[in-house]
């Protein structure tokens, strides 16, 4: 069981709502998928389509509704939209994102270090979406982070955990959840995040651009469970030497006549 | 008297609230949040802020996102 911030999460699978080609193929996906932690985005209304409503798609007594600050490029502008968050959302959980650049969408760890101090004492649950580096999420975490939300490689990119290695050191040393967030293009990504000991990954491109989406969510919520199933599992350690799975012993060779050559 | 409202200027006729300006532009009230003149109202307060000439409005909810 997941707990973050005192809330136990059975699914360790957090699911995003961006990019589906209709809100009922979102809300299908998001139920085959499992998940019980689902973001959202807060944006301006569109006076020209008035009933597009994500809230109605969701069954928010299944879900966490997570908001997310997408489109913040600095911290005020994250602060200011965790605010209407939370104050259109009735609650205090939000994925902070601090992305100044608009072509790498890669978040600055001084602006989210900031505004996570100043959101976690207005009484946030913060989950800082955050490059991965060792020292930073040691950093977000010192300030409160509830969890930390490192990338697995750049948003929407579908390149899986190019960030390998920070990504080990970082589960190693937290003390708080670690989240693989974002790059995670396929349900294999997904399993190696999970074996690796993460404590749980959040995806949304691979499965709102999938040929199928539902079935897409329903293959990421398998690879999941496989994934920490392996971690707890333990698995056997790496050799390069070949070793026989098959006894050395009792072989029925030459010597003894069974096998002619 | 004039507004604006989600960048787009509009006149509406006096008095109104925000919960009316809302409910004209066919919106639910309770899947919003608005902002007046940069402070944050929640959907139940809408109906207790009277609109005044020049208001800057901004209505926000959620979509879809990662």
């Amino acid at each position: 069981m997941l707990t973050i911030a005192d809330k136990k999460f059975s699914s360790r699978l957090f699911v995003g709502t961006g990019k589906f080609s209709s809100s009922r193929v979102m809300r299908e996906a998001v139920e085959a998928s499992g998940a019980q932690m689902v973001t959202v985005a807060l944006r301006r209304v569109d006076l020209t389509n008035p009933q597009d409503d994500i809230m109605q798609a969701l069954d928010r007594d299944a879900v966490q509704f997570l908001p997310n600050t997408s489109g913040a490029r600095n911290a005020e502008e994250a602060v200011r939209l965790a605010r209407l968050a939370r104050a259109a959302a009735g609650t205090a959980w939000l994925k902070l994102e601090v992305t100044p650049d608009p072509r790498t969408l890669l978040p600055d760890p001084v602006d989210t270090l900031i505004a996570t101090e100043k959101l976690v004492r207005e009484g946030f649950i913060v989950l800082p979406y955050m490059n991965a580096d060792p020292i930073l999420a040691l950093r977000l975490q010192d300030a409160g982070a509830a969890a930390v939300m490192p990338l697995g490689s750049p948003i929407g990119t579908n390149q899986g955990i190019r960030t390998a290695m920070q990504v080990r050191i970082i589960i190693e040393q937290a003390r708080v959840p670690v989240v693989i967030d974002a790059g995670i293009g396929a349900p294999s990504h997904a399993a190696r995040a999970m074996e690796m000991g993460a404590d749980a990954v959040l995806v949304n491109t691979a499965i709102a651009v999938a040929g199928d989406p539902v079935r897409m969510a329903h293959a990421f919520r398998l690879a999941v469970e496989a994934g920490r199933e392996t971690y707890e599992a333990g698995l056997g350690r790496r050799s390069t030497a070949a070793s026989a799975s098959s006894p050395e012993t009792g072989l029925l060779n030459a010597d003894l006549g069974f096998i002619q050559n | 008297m004039d507004i604006t409202c989600n960048g787009e200027q509009m006149a509406v006729e006096q008095p109104a609230t925000l919960n009316d300006l809302v409910l004209s532009l066919g919106l639910n009230p309770q899947t919003l949040v608005a902002e007046l003149n940069g402070r944050i109202v929640e959907h139940n307060d809408f109906a207790a802020h009277p609109l005044r000439e020049n208001d800057r409005i901004e209505l926000i909810r959620f979509v879809g996102g990662g």
